[in-house]
Formats: structure tokens, C-alpha cells, sequence
């Protein structure tokens, strides 16, 4: 599978990340070549085969509804680009 | 002192040959002298180390000493460490102090170790090189032109360059295992689930597993019994009762089944390390274990499977990072978009980028089922060619790396041919299981890993293998010119 150039584009778009125009060309030969790589795996027949998830085959783990976790907002926040009165700020989204 | 084991040093915190004071001040000296060659750590934690080990030494003369009380410890820099940056190789999260410590890091706490600092390791732990940190490319000690492995690479130069006694480090895809191989030094990862995932920072949670890096298998042993237990807070660990990994240590190895992978050791395989591998079976095979060549047939398929997985899940864990509440905030964002898409593009560096794109593409509707369902169909064949050759055997062995270190900027503009290198490694991951790496000998100067991989759960006897191993060789006792 080979990727050309407005392939990048929107899976940058889609995962929220800025390109330089410079660095696609770039990006457009690496991700091809990953991606000729991976579909080495086509070769193989996994028909009927139950896809692996986790190791282990494990489930989720459940617990009581109760409420555990105690009011760290402040030292949370603590670490934050911008908040103000116990919110976290971001460019305005609503006019 | 500095070349001791942290089994030896433990002796002489017992003994009082030396204080926990005087060694940590020791190592802390080492660091600031030689490290600058290295760039093995990010961060230094002087003041807390000086002041860990005096608590150390009161709890010692106090008759309140444990197995790890006063050892000196270096944390790979993705377990969150509370009021000290948890950077994980990246401008992303340069400026973030993590407000709580990993589950790793208060265990250690709890057992009274002396945090020295943090080490370098490839941004987000993508990477066999640990030359996509943020922070510059850590250096091999035993060849300053070449790299330490990746990602837990300053983690295993610190060690092979005796800067620090023990140093944790995590393992996706063999983060633990290479960089163990081409530094000289001994390294596990645990079955999946073992250790606590809970504040490692995470890159493809199906695969993490934060595990001991040291001079030897007892030292790993020490350490991993301070860092193995079920903890509630991580959704995937395993609920198994504690082990002592040292109980085990000194069984006899008679009569051990041991297993080579005739994919592993194929003529495309370097001889000299195939040599190297082959002179290590004939040690354990004078210690009275057998021999017998199995198959492990999808061994190519690990790469493309791992090379979909890793970074499908990658893309989703790394979608937290969005300029809002912690890590790097780009400048004047004009809108929300303008905010996510520029403060990414500035935080994350190329490999990083690469692997978000490719699990993104991986995840897209219409490509899903050719290729992450694709991988994780063949990641359950990769488990059952486990499961059945460990109805014959009881151990595999085989080669840690297809190669000794490679020279920095070797590889690093061909993602796909770094991706080759993990050859040997990114199975066990898929399957779940555990593995080690243990030195056996150079090429050319450059250390060699054995490989032993063992069934689920099965860490004490790897550890027991590899210190019968370590009692008849001494190449874990080789250290790099001048340190």
C-alpha cells in the first residue's frame, strides 16, 4: 500500500497533528514504507482465528460502586497550562 | 565499590563496611564525572538521594533494614515520580512534575531505596536506539560512537557504565531486553501483567511491562521482588500471590528442557553471534540440561503484527496529550484545532509522529479488519507456536539482537530497517510472556545477549537458568574500558 501525499494530510487531520510542508514528502516515504512492511501479513491465512487482545486472555475486573477517589483538583491543576476558578482554559468554542 | 553487584553491595550496607550515605555520595560523583559522556540520565535527584539514604541508614541501625534498604535505584524516565519531571524522552512532557509516583517508584520507596535520578530513553519509548529522546542521544559505554539500545537505553548504559547499580526499565516490544544485550548487562521483562502498569506512562498498554535491569540475575531477582505484586489500580494486572524470585536461584538446572528456535538461529544470523549463542547452550548443556531444536514458524510475522498493534494503540494513548491539561501548550493557539494540532506537531518528535500516523491509519474504518483485526489474529498464532513447544521444552534460548550495537545515525533516517532489529524480541510481547537477556560473550569488543524465554509466570525459573548460567561465566563481570 502506498500512501501519496493528500493520504498524509488527513491521517495528520485525524490524529490532530500539524505538518511541516517541508516534512510531508518525507513522512509520505516512511509511511509507505512501514506499510509495505506490515502488509506482509496478508500472506498469511488467519482464517477462523480468534484475534488476541490481551495476553492473557484476561477480562475487565470489576468493583464495588463505591466512591474512592478523593478531591485532588488543586494538585492536579497544579500542572496545567491555564486554569482559572477550577477549570481548564482553552481558546473559545462558542461565539 | 562502584563495580560491585547490587547483591555484593547489599552484603556491605549488612556488614557496615559501608554506609548507604557514603555509597550513594559515591555514585552521585561517578554520575557528575562521567555521565556527560553518556547522557545516561535526564534528571538527577541529589537531595533526595542523600536524604533516602540517611533515612536508610537510621532504619538500618535501628534493627528496621529490608532486602533493597539503602541500594541506590535509577528510574527509566516514564514512571511518574512525584514533584520530580517524568519527561518520557519528550518535549511533550518536559516541563511536567507528576503530582503522584508510579506504583514502581513507591514500592521502591516503601523498601527504602535511594533514588539517584532518572534516565534517558527514546521519546515515548519508541525506539531501539534511545536516539529519538528529546534529550539528546544517550551514548554505549562500551563504544561512545555507538548506540545503547532502545528505549530503556540510558537505563542499561547507566548500569553497563557502572553509574548506578540497578535501573528499572519498561519493555513493549524488547525496550528491556536489547538494550540489556548491547550494553553487557542482564535485564528482564516480566509476564505481562506482573508489575504495575499504574503510572508508566503508557504507549501500547496491551504490550508495557515495566521490569529489573542489573549486573546479574540475582540482582534482578532482588529487584524484581521489591517490583511484582497485584496492584488494583492497573485494570490488567495479574492477581497472583507475591513470589520470592531468590528462592530459587541455586537449583540444579539438571535435567532442564531447553529449546532452540531453528528460526532463531538460521543462516541469515550473524555467525560470530550465532557462535557466541551456540558456546552459551554448550555451558548450560555441561550443567546437565537438554537440548532440542523446535519451531517457532510466524516469527517474521511478529514485526508487521507489532509494527500495527504498537501503534495502534500508541495513537489512542497519546491523544491525551492535547495542550490542555499538562505537558507543552503551544503559544497563542487561535482555536481549539489550531491548539491540538500545533502544541502536537511542536511536543512530539519524527518516530513518535510516525507511529501515531500508522495506528491512525491502522485504525481507520474500512482498514480495520486488514489490518489490526489482521494482527491480532496472528498475534494469537504467535501464542499458540509458543504454547505448543512449551508442552516439550521448558526454557527457549536463542540470540537477544540479529547484531552488537550499531553506530549512531546508522539506522536512524530507515525506520524500517530499525524496525528488523527487533526481530527476536517483539514476539514475546505479543504472546504475553517473559524473557530475559544475559551476557555471553563480544564481537568485535561489543557485548552479546543470550535470550531465555520461559512460559507465563515463569520469571523464578529464567532467574534460576540465567544466575546457574552467571555461576560457570563471567561475562556479566566484563565491564567497558575505564569504568
Amino acid at each position: 500500500m502506498s500512501l501519496d501525499r493528500s493520504d498524509v494530510e488527513r491521517i495528520a487531520y485525524l490524529a490532530r497533528l500539524a505538518l511541516d510542508e517541508q516534512d510531508i514528502p518525507k513522512y509520505t516515504e516512511n509511511l509507505s514504507n512501514i506499510l509495505k512492511l506490515v502488509d506482509e501479513m496478508q500472506a498469511i491465512d488467519t482464517t477462523g482465528v480468534e484475534p488476541l487482545a490481551h495476553p492473557l486472555d484476561g477480562e475487565q475486573r470489576l468493583r464495588a460502586d463505591e466512591i474512592t477517589e478523593l478531591n485532588q483538583r488543586d494538585q492536579l491543576q497544579k500542572v496545567a497550562p491555564a486554569t482559572e476558578e477550577g477549570l481548564f482554559l482553552v481558546p473559545k468554542v462558542i461565539e | 565499590m562502584h563495580t560491585k553487584s547490587l547483591t555484593e553491595l547489599a552484603a556491605a550496607l549488612n556488614s557496615g563496611t559501608v554506609s548507604s550515605v557514603e555509597l550513594t555520595q559515591a555514585f552521585l560523583e561517578r554520575i557528575t564525572a562521567l555521565d556527560p559522556k553518556f547522557n545516561s540520565f535526564i534528571t538527577t535527584t541529589p537531595e533526595i538521594a542523600l536524604g533516602q539514604a540517611k533515612a536508610a541508614d537510621a532504619a538500618r541501625a535501628s534493627g528496621r533494614a529490608g532486602d533493597y534498604t539503602g541500594l541506590p535505584i535509577a528510574h527509566k524516565d516514564l514512571f511518574c515520580t512525584e514533584g520530580v519531571r517524568t519527561s518520557c524522552g519528550s518535549k511533550m512532557l518536559d516541563n511536567f512534575e507528576s503530582p503522584y509516583d508510579a506504583t514502581v517508584v513507591a514500592k521502591f520507596k516503601a523498601a527504602g531505596a535511594v533514588m539517584l535520578g532518572k534516565t534517558n530513553m527514546d521519546e515515548f519509548a519508541m525506539g531501539s536506539s534511545n536516539e529519538s529522546s528529546f534529550y539528546g542521544a544517550c551514548r554505549n559505554p562500551w563504544d561512545t560512537q555507538r548506540v545503547p539500545g532502545g528505549s530503556s537505553g540510558g537505563s542499561a548504559a547507566a548500569v553497563a557504565a557502572r553509574l548506578t547499580p540497578a535501573a528499572t526499565g519498561s519493555d513493549t516490544g524488547g525496550s528491556i531486553r536489547q538494550p540489556a544485550a548491547l550494553c553487557g548487562i542482564t535485564g528482564i521483562k516480566p509476564t505481562y501483567g506482573r508489575v504495575s502498569r499504574y503510572g508508566m506512562v503508557a504507549y501500547a498498554s496491551s504490550l508495557d511491562q515495566g521490569g529489573p535491569m542489573a549486573q546479574t540475575a540475582e540482582d534482578c531477582a532482588l529487584m524484581l521482588n521489591v517490583m511484582a505484586g497485584f496492584d488494583k489500580m492497573d485494570s490488567t494486572s495479574a492477581q497472583r500471590d507475591a513470589e520470592d524470585y531468590r528462592a530459587k536461584l541455586n537449583d540444579s538446572i539438571a535435567g532442564l528442557r531447553i529449546g532452540i528456535p531453528k528460526e532463531y538461529l538460521s543462516d541469515d544470523l550473524d555467525p560470530q553471534i550465532a557462535e557466541r549463542v551456540q558456546a552459551a547452550i554448550r555451558e548450560l548443556e555441561t550443567l546437565g540440561a537438554s537440548v532440542k531444536e523446535i519451531s517457532l514458524p510466524r516469527t517474521r510475522m511478529s514485526i508487521p503484527a507489532y509494527y500495527i498493534i504498537a501503534p495502534a494503540e500508541a495513537s489512542s494513548n497519546l491523544s491525551r496529550f492535547d495542550g490542555v491539561r499538562y505537558g507543552h501548550r503551544c503559544d497563542n493557539p487561535k482555536d481549539l484545532m489550531d491548539l491540538y494540532t500545533r502544541t502536537r506537531q511542536e511536543g512530539f518528535g519524527a518516530e513518535v509522529k510516525r507511529r501515531i500516523m500508522v495506528g491512525t491509519y491502522a485504525l481507520c474504518a474500512g482498514y480495520y479488519d486488514a489490518y489490526y483485526n489482521k494482527a491480532q489474529q496472528i498475534r494469537r498464532l504467535i501464542q499458540q507456536d509458543f504454547l505448543a513447544a512449551f508442552n516439550e521444552v521448558d526454557v527457549i534460548l536463542g540470540p537477544t539482537t540479529p547484531h552488537p550495537a550499531f553506530k549512531l545515525g546508522e539506522k536512524s533516517n530507515d525506520p524500517v530497517s530499525m524496525y528488523m532489529e527487533d526481530i527476536f524480541t517483539l514476539s514475546l510481547n505479543l504472546a504475553g510472556l517473559p524473557g530475559m537477556s544475559v551476557p555471553c560473550g563480544t564481537v568485535s569488543g561489543l557485548p552479546v545477549g543470550l535470550q531465555l524465554i520461559g512460559n507465563y509466570f515463569d520469571e523464578a525459573k529464567l532467574l534460576n537458568v540465567a544466575h546457574q548460567f552467571q555461576q560457570v561465566t563471567d561475562w556479566h563481570k566484563h565491564a567497558p574500558t575505564g569504568i
